[in-house]
């Protein structure tokens, strides 16, 4: 049966995040945004779709984003 | 996967400046080399000088850091030495193409099994933002304030005619597409060339009104097509990407275990 990707969580550094903001331009769901001291957060989380490419971009490479893979549900099947 | 597996940790968060396009090709280059499967040990990194050098020092593979426009020619010793490691030397513009012009076209005529990585930002960032052979016409730099009049390079016709057997380009935009080539580009038995056009936000992006990082990536999306696209006839300012050339033809190290051989025989 297929496996979906889903998001577990994001583990961004702080340490290493420097506030560039292109993570949050690159996320087609708007789930990333910068807080009052510049660094990156999720903000919104439940409309991640786990696509890793904030992960990819980031030229710190402060992002994970940690996925699980679940079966997708018979309500969910055509 | 674990991308900390890959670097050096002592040394971040590292130098570059924020929105750097060089952390993105450090980004997609450990994953590549995690999707090859090719053990730490069995890499090398070999750079000159620039920004762009650095990359050498943030990865947990044996690492040179070199001469200015030289490192193809340590590189190439190391290869000589040791056929069997992996070795890419990533370069800036200036260091491969200007200072390293001649090392560059030569490493490509030979046909040696290095992967050669120019991450292109079109200036010298780690000088102050002078104006490079990639930088072009009309564009400014601290050295040239009235704009240059230098004509550019095209690095992917540069490294065809020198005679380079694998040649590509892509954008740290693209990150999948970067990701793939790399690994081509490793993989590839012959003298291999990856443009990668990245972002310095901090010279040329503010000389010439690039805007942010950010900016600057989508300036990749909008003015990039894949190769062979049909826009490119309509619009011959859009620069190509992908595979441009992909041939085998004898590799420098084979040749001379070859020589050796023959020399040695009774
Ligand atoms: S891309 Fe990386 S460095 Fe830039 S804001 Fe996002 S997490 Fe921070
Ligand atoms: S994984 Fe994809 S959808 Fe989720 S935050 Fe990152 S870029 Fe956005
Ligand atoms: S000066 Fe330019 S190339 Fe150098 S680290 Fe800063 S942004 Fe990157």
């Amino acid at each position: 049966m297929a496996k979906k990707k889903k998001l577990k969580r994001h583990v961004i550094n702080r340490e290493w995040c420097k506030g560039c903001g292109i993570c949050v331009a690159v996320c087609p769901k708007n789930v990333l945004e910068l807080d009052s001291k510049e660094k990156a957060v999720a903000a919104r989380k439940k409309d991640c779709i786990a696509c890793q490419l904030c992960e990819q971009i980031c030229p710190d490479l402060a992002i994970e984003v940690m996925v699980k893979y679940v079966e997708e549900s018979a309500s969910g099947d055509k | 996967m674990d991308v900390k597996y890959y670097l050096r940790e002592r040394f971040f968060p590292h130098m570059w400046c924020a929105g750097c396009g060089h952390g993105i090709v450090l980004n997609a280059l450990v994953r590549a080399v995690d999707g090859l499967g090719i053990k730490k040990r069995d890499m090398v990194m070999v750079s000159g000088i620039g920004c762009s050098s650095r990359i050498s020092g943030y990865v947990d593979f044996h690492s040179l850091h070199t001469l200015h426009g030289r490192a193809l020619a340590f590189a190439t010793g190391v290869k000589l030495s040791k056929p069997s490691l992996n070795v890419i030397v990533p370069m800036g513009d200036g260091d491969a193409l200007a200072i390293g012009g001649n090392h560059f076209i030569h490493a490509a005529r030979r046909n040696i099994n290095i992967t050669a990585l120019v991450m292109n930002n079109r200036t010298y960032g780690m000088t102050g933002g002078q104006f490079s052979p990639l930088s072009g016409v009309g564009t400014k730099a601290t050295t040239a304030p009235y704009s240059n009049i230098d004509r550019e390079f095209d690095t992917v016709e540069l490294a065809t005619g020198a005679g380079a057997t694998f040649v590509a380009r892509t954008t740290v935009y693209h990150v999948k597409q970067l990701q793939s080539l790399l690994k081509k580009a490793i993989s590839h038995n012959g003298f291999s060339v990856l443009e990668v056009l990245s972002q310095c936000p901090t010279y040329f992006g503010r000389k010439n009104r690039k805007g942010s990082a950010v900016d600057m990536l989508n300036s990749f999306k909008d003015g990039t097509v894949p190769v062979g696209s049909k826009k490119k006839q309509d619009n011959p300012e859009l620069i190509e990407r992908g595979v441009f050339v992909d041939k085998i033809l004898p590799e420098y190290c084979e040749a001379y275990a070859e020589l050796v051989e023959r020399a040695t025989a009774k």
